[in-house]
């Protein structure tokens, strides 16, 4: 019986140590050293693309004119956006696909774990214009000063209102548009709807906890230092821009109120808040526009960019890039994937099949924001009048993409996230001030920093 | 006296037959192994390694792409002066202390209807056990639309009583229940296994305490309840685990895809941040570190259940004096 035991034992210890033979082999992916960057050399091979769906007619457009750029090298999308574990996983076997698409606030961190390589060479190799870019979404995937992301399309913030509600109560767009953060108060109360302690109509929503670094920047500070090491999160003038992002949905009732009545709301159909009349005014994504336009376009909306507490146009830059995985089997061909995507003459052809789709359906072309400062300029001369007040949607939008910042890459920004959403909540809570919540976040974020860029600069 | 016993000259002697039978083992373990293997494989593989694996990663430092760093019992260390772990383990600790009783509470009543519910035990029986087919995720959405303050379906109904029903799904306070609540959603699979118990009590002692005038409650207490405790028994420590590893719906609702700068402190269970660990801040270690704490907890638990109920689970058959 013992001699079954002991069998039975070693069966498992041998099929354990096995399985450790197999599992073993982490470390990283290697770096590109041996890839030769030349934008006239001829490609061949495969291109295997993770995190990118390329559904619409932006996408499938960009891809076809970035496969005739790669010759004959065929080119793989996997569907969907980018799991990180997966992602991570798929490096650490020594497996990645060729190229990611990222959201550019990922790439710090991925970068500072070496899952993703410099693009140094790429970018001199490829001839990669990086001058063209917007300066903000270079700042995203720039670590330590250098660069590991090609930055692709570009999101910012406008004011967006309800024109009938604010003319009801003897308003302008410039009431809510964030200069004057007393005047958007007023706006907010006056707008205010409430029945039997039942909110009918929210009056301003300032979109916690998401844009608080958009409010802190209004209000003459950063959440975090231009180089990214440094928490500023107890900035007392970010203190007061929560304090005061929170005010508003304490003059509604509460943020829970706020929010259940946001959730409860068709945001993407023919019953958006605008539409019916529920939502005063709100910053908003300008991707948003074409939602509102396609869906509800007599909607009484207006338009302004956010402005900050000086008066000046201001927007916060998030969007998604490229980046070469650690291990990539044909960097060179996903350097030039990645050249080719954010080009000027791919975003040409993206914006010749979104005008030729538009047209189809009898409506604007309200552009496309990239982070290519001259793709931009090109496709606002394409861009098509919708009337009043989507043309003015448009130019606002323009105008805030010359006026963005950023977060700057930094190598702990999931943890540095998550410490200052866990602060603004607090405060919406009501379980704390905004001081001491901050206080808190502060030092959470500048541990997750101190640990994450020391790793950085130890070479972990 | 008896003569003893005759042995056959042609019998082999003891020592041959003890290596016969020793020849006949080995080969009836090699045959075994060899069937078990693909098991064996799969266990060692998918199982055992990962758990070894696991202990030694909550030693380390490590990030999924670079190498594991050792750093002893930092992890645990750090872990029991973390106050999110405390926030997580008290909130799910306040989950599992309230949503089991009831869980069981809820579904033994429904089993004790379906129990004479007669030939439409059938369709209520599977009707029950529906939603359990319902895959976490969605039921996390959905908790979102019932149990959305404004126009939600659960306050409405509610609302037809009088009862002006709270922020289930956005107020901290309400959080929790709202979450308890929404549980009693997947009670169809434990309804079924009381349901079991409870036919197969036999009607002779039902019909004894009648003769000796025992009515509903007395009959409850006194027959049905010891004679399907084994079955309460499995459901509660079935679902104590569950509700200490809770996770898909609270996930889905407050920390998924489209909802992350939601985070709400009140539904942060412990896999929740555990998860947090691992797959957002990449911190595998300490993850791991966490997650040992969480079996530790279980076990000390399971057997804290299993000592109660050499109390009070009666299994037929036993010798209590």
């Amino acid at each position: 019986m013992r001699a079954t035991r002991w069998t039975a034992a070693g069966v498992i210890a041998l099929l354990a140590v096995g399985a450790t033979g197999c599992a073993v082999g982490t470390g990283g992916g290697a770096g590109d050293d041996e890839a030769n960057y030349d934008s006239d050399a001829e490609l061949s091979g495969s291109l295997s693309v993770m995190g990118f769906s390329g559904v619409d007619e932006v996408a499938t457009s960009r891809v076809d004119y970035a496969k005739e750029q790669l010759g004959d090298v065929e080119v793989k999308l996997a569907e969907g956006d980018l799991d990180l574990q997966q992602f991570l996983s798929a490096v650490a076997s020594g497996k990645p696909p060729d190229i990611v698409y990222a959201s550019r606030d990922q790439i710090g961190s991925l970068a500072a774990r070496g899952a993703v390589v410099a693009l140094d060479r790429c970018i001199d190799g490829e001839g990669i214009p990086t001058d063209d870019f917007v300066p903000s979404a270079l700042d995203q995937v720039t670590l330590d000063g250098t660069m590991y992301g090609v930055p692709e399309f570009n999101t910012v913030q406008l004011t967006m209102a309800n024109a009938d509600l604010l003319s009801a109560a003897g308003m302008t767009i410039e009431d809510v548009n964030g200069s004057d953060w007393d005047a958007v108060s007023a706006a907010n109360q006056a707008l205010t709807v409430s029945d039997g302690g039942n909110l009918q109509v929210i009056g301003y929503d300032s979109k916690l906890p998401e844009f608080l670094p958009l409010w802190a920047k209004s209000n003459g500070a950063d959440v975090v230092s231009e180089d990214g090491k440094t928490a500023q999160l107890d900035d007392p003038k970010v203190v007061e821009a929560l304090e005061w992002a929170a005010s508003v949905y304490e003059d509604q009732g509460g943020f829970s109120a706020v929010k259940a009545y946001r959730d409860s709301a068709d945001f993407f159909g023919e019953g958006n808040q605008f539409a019916t009349g529920v939502l005063g005014a709100m910053p908003m994504e300008q991707w948003y526009v074409n939602v509102l336009n396609d869906v509800s376009s007599d909607a009484p909306m207006a338009f302004d960019t956010v402005h900050d507490r000086n008066g000046d146009t201001i927007a916060y830059s998030t969007g998604s890039a490229w980046a070469i995985p650690s291990g990539s089997a044909n960097p060179e061909a996903a350097c030039r994937f990645a050249h080719a995507m954010t080009s000027v003459d791919a975003w040409q052809a993206a914006a010749d099949a979104r005008i030729e789709a538009r047209k189809a359906e009898d409506k604007p072309f309200t552009g496309i924001l990239t982070a290519n400062a001259k793709a931009d300029q090109m496709i606002r001369e394409l861009t098509t009048s919708g009337g009043e007040p989507w043309d003015t949607a448009v130019s606002k939008m323009y105008e805030a993409n010359d006026s963005t910042f950023s977060m700057p890459a930094n190598p702990a920004d999931a943890e540095f996230k998550t410490a200052m959403f866990d602060a603004v909540n607090a405060v919406l809570d009501g379980k704390a001030s905004a001081a001491d919540a901050l206080a808190d976040a502060q030092q959470e974020a500048q541990s997750a920093l101190d640990d994450a860029w020391s790793k950085l600069e130890d070479g972990d | 006296m008896t003569a003893p016993p005759v042995v056959a000259a042609s019998a082999a002697p003891p020592v041959d037959r003890e290596r016969g039978r020793r020849r006949a083992r080995r080969r009836n373990l090699g045959s075994a192994l060899l069937f078990l293997s693909p098991w064996l494989v799969g266990f060692a593989v998918f199982t055992a390694w990962p758990l070894i694996y696991s202990v030694y990663l909550s030693l380390t430092d490590y990030d999924v792409i670079n190498d594991p760093n050792f750093v002893g019992a930092d992890n645990y260390v750090e872990l029991f002066s973390d106050p999110k772990v405390a926030l997580a383990l008290g909130n799910t600790l306040f989950f599992t202390i309230v949503q089991v009783p009831l869980y069981v509470l809820v579904s033994l009543l429904l089993a004790l209807l379906l129990n004479r519910a007669g030939r439409s035990a059938g369709v209520f029986r599977t009707v029950f056990f529906l939603p359990k087919m319902t895959p976490p995720v969605a039921v996390g959405i959905l908790f979102l639309l019932l149990f959305n303050g404004q126009n939600g379906l659960f306050n409405t109904v509610l609302g037809w009583f009088g009862i002006d029903g709270p922020s289930w799904t956005t107020d901290a306070a309400w959080v929790k229940p709202g979450l308890i609540i929404m549980s009693l959603w997947t009670v169809g699979a434990s309804v079924i296994i009381l349901l079991a118990a409870l036919q197969a009590v036999p009607d002779e002692l039902y019909d004894s305490a009648k003769l000796d005038g025992a009515g509903f409650w007395r009959q409850s207490f006194s027959i049905t309840v010891p004679m399907i405790s084994p079955a309460l028994f499995f459901i509660v420590v079935v679902n104590t685990i569950a509700g200490l590893q809770t996770f898909d719906e609270a996930y889905t609702a407050f920390f998924g895809a489209g909802n992350t700068t939601y985070s709400n402190d009140a539904a942060l269970f412990y896999v929740i941040y555990l998860f947090q660990q691992a797959f957002e801040f990449l911190h595998m270690g300490y993850a791991s570190a966490m997650a040992w704490v969480l079996f530790a907890l279980i076990m000390v638990v399971t057997a804290i259940q299993i000592l109660v109920s050499r109390r009070v689970v009666y299994y037929e058959g036993d010798d209590r004096t």
